[in-house]
């Protein structure tokens, strides 16, 4: 027992379905039985499908344990740890023996995760036992050049990974050039999309991953000063953060003279967000930091020459920055054996929506979409249709089943209309509206407009109006060409990637469903049976047993009836929620 | 758009609050001279007050070089500032992609209609605030919502309203 060691999964996913409880009785019973185990935490390991996840090692082997509360805690301590007897119906994970859950790990190659879920984020020395701070510290003494840092990251392919795919090494170089006193590197660690929870995920479970890239893109553009900017709906990340940060400044990594070189002065620090989509475009990224509005500016003149406060600064997103320290050890090569030829390296997708097993996979480049879905993902929840996946939030487009195929790379993907965003893949299956989707994003990206140009401001308000109409049953012949009109001209006039990209949710949705947005005009009818104004529940009075299980689970009371009797939905009340309809095992609700 | 939060019951509510201003002053001092400071301010001052009372903008002004204008532009831009008092407890209904896909509308339907509010508003005895928010990061578990800073998960229109009605019978015990 005494070489056992015990890791809880504690990122947020991990928290919100109760692994600190998990936690606690973990340590409980160990303090009062003055058990002899390694008790830990972790950050995120991936599988969030199966959270709370706990992990154990003992001599046989690593056993990941999934779904766990407190009672199977105290089933895994009598059985695992005192008896060294296995749990094996709980055990998700482990080389020892097969899982159904296996082919979920298949294919995926941990890169920017490479520690996450491995390592306890809060202890700076287990990220230096996995080979973390080698990376800056082979540049320093081997006296490597800043040239030679950046031509390394530019062999890699390494590109933008926030969803714009620049290549990494040529902004470097560009930043690099620019003759200044001060230069700033910037952390943009503001995940606005929806669904997107890749960058919490490295910042949760390996903040120094983070830090030494930026240390190393500070050596080679000649930088003095980073700041992370990381949104405020993100407090563990932020915290992880800040403790990484003093540990980092006690080993002398960060401050004046890092990492012994005489000379080298940098420092991080953190700047928390607060609550603006339009931040994670890089100019008003800049704005936010400086104090002001976050509204988008014109470029030239481009950030590598004049940024943060006019200087030169260079802006890479969380997971780019994750990826440069394995690259900088393992070489150029140890990346780009991976991908596709002009999409090198892994990517990490946040696998989400109506899938079986959802969560954070990190795949190479070039795989295809219905392998993440249907190997990885396990297909879709109970069996149904695959219909569609949203793939770059707000800004990308929903690419249909028939287009399965399509492999992850930046071309491919911006060829079906979508765009490869920064990793949130949204699965729909056969009950997902498709003209829904599109007014929900609408929604988003109207709300979040910074309002400084006129067609994002006002032809983004007039696209939802329409679509709004349309779900509502008051579609009228020409809205189609309308949307379209509205979409090329707010994309041809928007100063920055919101606006341009805002009205491409819609455009793939008619080019892809062009039919669904007929039936809502046309025939006043949601295919999809799922817009509230189109449908409506009632009771078959010749099925219904009066069994009450409807009644039960009706979140708003709207359905009423006694024991055996006939029931009735008040229609005033009724908020369309579909459960009365999915609980009735009598097959006596009427969906019209 | 922000702008549709500026409406003048923020300032009518808040002129009958008595706030004391002086909890500032240690705030004013920390970021007086750094750069940029306006949303850290803000920010600090939401975290003292749980919103950003209105006399707090003239204070600030008085004690530092930022404009009154400048930092009423920075907090109605910005999503996460709040210009009126809230409820006790603040109930984030999450509507990202992965939530909305998974019903998150008809968990906010179901609180709403059960603390019979609209979206953003408080409850009369000052419990509870809903507000719908775009994204909490806890995809794999839509839908979900955040009470303070507990996360909930796997909810149904059912086991969300449980949830709020067992907190409110806890406090109240």
């Amino acid at each position: 027992m005494g070489n056992t060691k015990v890791l809880v999964g504690l990122a947020s996913c991990g928290i919100a379905a109760g692994a600190n409880k998990v936690f606690e009785k973990f340590n409980q019973i160990k303090e009062n039985e003055h058990l002899q185990f390694e008790l830990t935490k972790t950050g995120c390991i991936g599988m969030c499908y199966r959270e709370p996840l706990v992990e154990i090692i003992d001599e046989t082997g690593s056993y990941l344990y999934g779904e766990i509360d407190e009672n199977k805690t105290i089933e895994i301590i009598e059985k695992h740890i005192k008896l060294g007897e296995p749990v094996k119906e709980y055990v998700v994970r482990t080389e020892l023996f097969q899982n159904q859950d296996d082919s979920y790990w298949q294919g995926q190659v941990k890169i920017a995760l490479r520690n996450c879920g491995v390592i306890n984020p809060e202890v700076i020395d287990e990220y230096e036992m996995r080979g973390g701070y080698q990376a800056i510290k082979k540049i320093i003494n081997n006296n490597t050049s800043p040239e030679q840092v950046i031509q390394t990251i530019i062999d890699s392919g390494l590109r933008g990974r926030g969803g714009g795919g620049f290549p990494t090494g040529m902004k470097w170089k560009f930043a690099a050039s620019s003759k200044s006193d001060e230069k700033y590197i910037i952390c943009n660690a503001d995940e606005g999309d929806p669904g997107a929870f890749m960058d919490r995920s490295v910042l949760e479970g390996d903040p120094h991953a983070v830090l030494e890239g930026m240390s190393i893109a500070a050596y080679a553009i000649g930088a003095t000063e980073g700041v992370i900017y990381c949104r405020a709906e993100y407090p563990l990340a932020i915290k992880r953060l800040n403790i990484a940060l003093e540990q980092a400044r006690q080993k002398g990594y960060l401050g004046k003279n890092i990492h012994g070189k005489e000379g080298w002065n940098f420092d991080i620090h953190v700047k928390e967000g607060a609550g603006a989509f339009v931040c994670g475009e890089e100019t008003a990224l800049m704005a936010s930091v400086e104090g002001r509005r976050g509204m988008p500016r014109k470029r030239p003149p481009f950030p590598a020459v004049s940024g943060l406060w006019k200087k030169p600064t260079n802006i890479n997103n969380v997971e780019t920055f994750a990826n440069v320290p394995y690259i900088i050890l393992n070489g150029a090569d140890s990346f780009n054996k991976y991908g596709t030829e002009k999409s090198k390296g892994t990517k990490v997708f946040a696998l989400t929506g109506k899938i079986k097993r959802g969560g954070l996979v990190e795949v190479p480049m070039g795989i295809s979409i219905k392998d993440i879905i249907f190997k990885l993902g396990g297909g879709i929840q109970n069996d149904k249709k695959f219909k569609a996946v949203q793939l770059g939030g707000p800004s990308g487009g929903c690419i249909p089943d028939y287009l399965a195929d399509t492999p992850v790379d930046y071309e491919s993907i911006t060829a079906t209309g979508a765009i490869m965003g920064s990793g949130g893949m949204v699965v729909m299956d056969e009950s997902t509206c498709m003209v829904d989707m599109a007014r929900f994003f609408l929604d988003f990206t109207q709300k979040e407009s910074c309002g400084k140009c006129t067609f994002c401001r006002i032809g983004t308000k007039r696209m939802l109006e329409i679509l709004t109409r349309i779900t509502e049953g008051e579609g009228q012949e020409g809205d189609i060409e309308r949307l379209e009109e509205l979409a090329y001209q707010i994309k041809d006039s928007s100063l920055c990637g919101l606006g341009q990209t805002a009205p491409n949710p819609v455009l793939t949705t008619i080019k892809y469903f062009r039919h669904e947005y007929e039936a809502h005009i046309r025939d006043k009818k949601c295919p999809a049976h799922s817009c509230k104004k189109l449908i409506t529940y009632t009771v078959d009075e010749d099925k219904c047993t009066g069994c009450t299980v409807c009644a039960k689970n009706c979140p708003v009371n709207a359905i009423s009836g006694d024991r055996k009797q006939v029931h009735f939905i008040n229609q005033d009340a009724c908020i369309k929620c579909g459960v009365c309809f999915s609980k009735c095992k009598f097959d006596a609700i009427k969906l019209s | 758009m922000r702008v549709q939060r500026i409406d003048s019951s923020n300032i009518i509510a808040d002129n009958q609050q008595e706030v004391d201003l002086k909890l500032l002053d240690p705030i004013i001092e920390k970021y007086k001279d750094k750069k940029g400071n306006t949303i850290p301010i803000l920010q600090a001052t939401q975290y003292l007050y749980g919103y950003i009372p209105a006399k707090a903008f003239q204070y600030i002004s008085q004690k530092t070089n930022l404009k009154v204008s400048d930092m009423y532009g920075v907090a109605t831009f910005y999503a996460q500032f709040r210009l009126k008092p809230v409820g006790k407890h603040i109930i984030k209904v999450c509507h990202g992609t992965a939530c909305h896909v998974q019903g998150a509308n008809a968990i906010s339907d179901s609180i709403l209609e059960a603390l019979q509010i609209k979206d953003g508003e408080t409850t009369p005895d000052g419990f509870y605030t809903v507000e719908s928010v775009a994204c909490l990061g806890c995809c794999s578990l839509a839908p979900v919502m955040m009470i303070d800073e507990d996360s909930y998960g796997k909810l149904t229109g059912k086991s969300a309203v449980n949830i709020i009605k067992e907190i409110k019978l806890k406090a109240t015990n």
